[in-house]
């Protein structure tokens, strides 16, 4: 097996330019595959912890008629926090989100806008809520950067919210922003304002209440509790990881015509060398090689195009992958428009199990690749071999 | 020179199919070949030489009678036991030298040694050894494209010779070659037959071999028609 593993190498490397083709071509394979995974992996685990930290948390009760798809079962969407949830709420576990419908009139225009209301001490999702301050006057109100160049708003400018109560009764009051967050999630930015839970409850008439309960993102149990049902985080994320498994889908197409483009190229090159070798591979038998032996040796020297391919991979690839990696892929603006966390840049992931797997992937490929014109050496007949003699 | 019997054949035929049916290039040959024999199978082209010694070597196999060649049923072999015999007893020549193209001389001539399994040391010593013989020495590094047609036969006369293997199968050896390096080859050969006792058998209608064989067997039609002790 060694010695067959060493002619392999000479072959492969005395064969000289094809085999360069061969394996540079399976070397951008190898690079294009771990690259673009890179990708994928890298914006979900990005878009994933985005919508952790600002939306879903470690999952979400939602009082029973809340439907983040109707904003009109808003007016019902919303009871007592359980009594259960006290203490759990004030170890700072959880956090009790409060919605309402309103509008808020920036510069004359009219917007309709979800109000949230928000605990200014939570420290599970990362909406600055300690950032609400200032006097009793106006309301003090958080906005997304995206909602703020949206409607010509900056820190300190005073706008007219204008709100339902319980009863149906219409009240309007200045609000005043103050402050202004960055972030990837788009749902928690654009047409939202985020207000203190307390002056929120008060503004609706409904104290002590809310309309989801966010739980901190740790492993706790989740007691059930009348009147609100749990989502878990999963079914909060499901909408990103779907997205993703469809740019996966759209991705194994391209590692297919990728890989199926190198395959070729060494099957070809392996039924060439088969054919013009023969006087070789009689001469192999003649000095006592078995016909196993051949077979091996050619599919060695087929499966070895891999491993040069991961050296060379390596050699260009790694600091190319390295660089990627830090600097990250700008991707400005792409996204948004699905509604769904994704931010400027992303920063691919390229875990050992990807690389591993890539490689393992390529290796069984190629070596197949290799074996199946190979086993015509197990038929030929010696003495045809050596006159070269075979069709 | 009659001592210890290596090959004996009886009653060998070989059969080729052919579209019209089959063709018998090898009819009714009885031979015995012994040790350090300087044998040449001679006749015209399409004689059935190269046939028969493709059967002697373990390349083919007969359609009837028997072949043994070191004691072993050509026959009865397995595609593995025809490698072993190969492999540790039989050396090959061939007319257009078959020398690997990716190899350089040395490497050309260790290829039997690493079948083999010899260990490192040892190899290097067989390997330098024969090219010392061979005058080869200085081409050790040289790959066979930078070789001469006379060379590169000596590279495979080195490379059959260099496992000191009980016979050496040379088929129209000297075909591809001129006059003057004919000669220098085949008097090597001579001299690897007289120092070692290696027996030599050669397929050719050269008559430049001939006049170096010390037994000539004629063949014509696949039969055999003289069989000489000749007085080299
Ligand atoms: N595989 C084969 N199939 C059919 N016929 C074959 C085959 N091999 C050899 N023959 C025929 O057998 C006969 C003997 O062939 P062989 O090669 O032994 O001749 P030779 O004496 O070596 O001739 P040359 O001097 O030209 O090399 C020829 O007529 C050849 O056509
Ligand atoms: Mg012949």
């Amino acid at each position: 097996m060694k010695l067959l593993f060493k002619l392999a190498a000479k072959n492969l490397i005395g064969a000289g330019m094809r085999t360069w083709l061969n394996v540079i071509v399976l070397s951008i394979s190898f690079i294009v595959i771990i690259w673009h995974k890179g990708i994928l992996d890298g914006w979900n685990i990005q878009a994933r912890n985005d919508m952790i930290n600002w939306e879903t948390g470690g999952g979400q009760y939602r009082q029973k008629n809340y439907d983040p798809y109707d904003p009109f079962s808003l007016t019902e969407a919303h009871s007592n926090i359980p009594a259960s949830f006290d203490s759990i709420v004030s170890k700072g576990e959880m956090a009790a989100i409060l919605i309402s419908q309103g509008t808020i009139y920036p510069a004359g225009r009219i917007q309709s806008i979800l109000i949230k209301g928000i605990n200014s001490d939570q420290k599970i999702l990362k909406i600055p809520s300690s950032q609400f301050t200032g006097n009793n006057e106006e309301i003090p109100a958080l906005i997304g950067r995206q909602m703020a160049n949206d409607n010509g708003l900056k820190t300190g400018d005073l706008v007219t919210l204008r709100w339902r109560d319980v009863h149906g009764t219409f009240d309007a009051t200045d609000m005043k922003i103050t402050g202004i967050f960055e972030t990837n999630v788009p749902t928690v930015d654009l047409g939202q304002v985020w207000v203190p839970l307390d002056r929120l409850q008060k503004m609706i008439g409904a104290p002590g209440e809310a309309t989801i309960i966010v739980k901190k993102n740790i492993e706790t149990e989740v007691p059930s509790t009348e009147g609100w049902k749990f989502k878990t985080k999963e079914d909060l994320l499901k909408s990103i990881t779907d997205l993703i498994k469809i740019k996966s889908v759209g991705g194994i197409v391209l590692y297919i015509i990728l890989l199926s483009l190198a395959m070729l190229a060494i099957f070809d090159t392996q039924v060439l060398s088969i054919f013009r070798r023969q006087k070789e591979i009689g001469t192999y038998i003649a000095l006592g090689m078995t016909r196993g032996q051949v077979v091996g040796l050619f599919t060695i020297e087929g499966a070895l195009n891999s491993v040069l391919a991961g050296l060379l991979a390596a050699l260009y690839g790694i600091p190319f992958l390295a660089f990627q990696s830090k600097t990250g892929i700008s991707i400005a603006g792409a996204g948004k428009e699905y509604g769904l966390a994704l931010a400027d840049k992303i920063f691919p992931a390229y875990s050992f199990g990807l690389v591993a797997t890539t490689i393992i992937l390529i290796m069984i490929t190629t070596t197949i690749v290799s074996y199946l014109p190979s086993r015509r050496i197990a038929k030929m007949k010696p003495t045809e071999a050596l006159r070269g003699k075979l069709q | 020179m009659e001592n210890t019997t290596l090959i004996s054949i009886e009653g060998l035929r070989k059969d080729f199919p052919t579209s019209g049916g089959r063709f018998t290039a090898l009819n009714g040959i009885d031979l015995k070949i012994g040790k350090a024999e300087f044998t040449g199978i001679v006749g015209p082209s399409g004689s059935g030489k190269t046939t028969l010694l493709n059967i002697i070597g373990s390349l083919d196999s007969p359609s009837e009678g028997r072949v043994m060649v070191l004691g072993q049923s050509i026959s009865d072999l397995n595609v593995k036991q025809a490698a072993l015999l190969r492999r540790s007893k039989l050396g090959f020549i061939f007319q257009s030298y078959n020398l690997l193209p990716v190899y350089t001389v040395f490497e050309n001539v260790e290829f039997p040694l690493l079948l083999l399994k010899l260990d490192d040391s040892h190899r290097r010593k067989m390997v330098m050894d024969t090219l010392d013989w061979l005058g080869l020495t200085d081409k050790a590094k040289s790959k066979p494209a930078q070789l001469s047609g006379g060379e590169c036969q000596r590279v495979a006369v080195a490379r059959a010779m260099v496992k000191r293997p009980e016979i050496v199968l040379a088929d129209e050896p000297t075909a591809n070659l001129d006059a003057a390096n004919s000669h220098n080859i085949l008097k090597t050969m001579v001299r690897l037959n007289n120092e070692f006792q290696t027996t030599f058998i050669f397929a050719t209608h050269d008559d430049k071999v001939i006049s170096y064989l010390k037994r000539k067997i004629s063949l014509i039609d696949g039969k055999v028609l003289k069989d000489e002790i000749t007085n080299n």
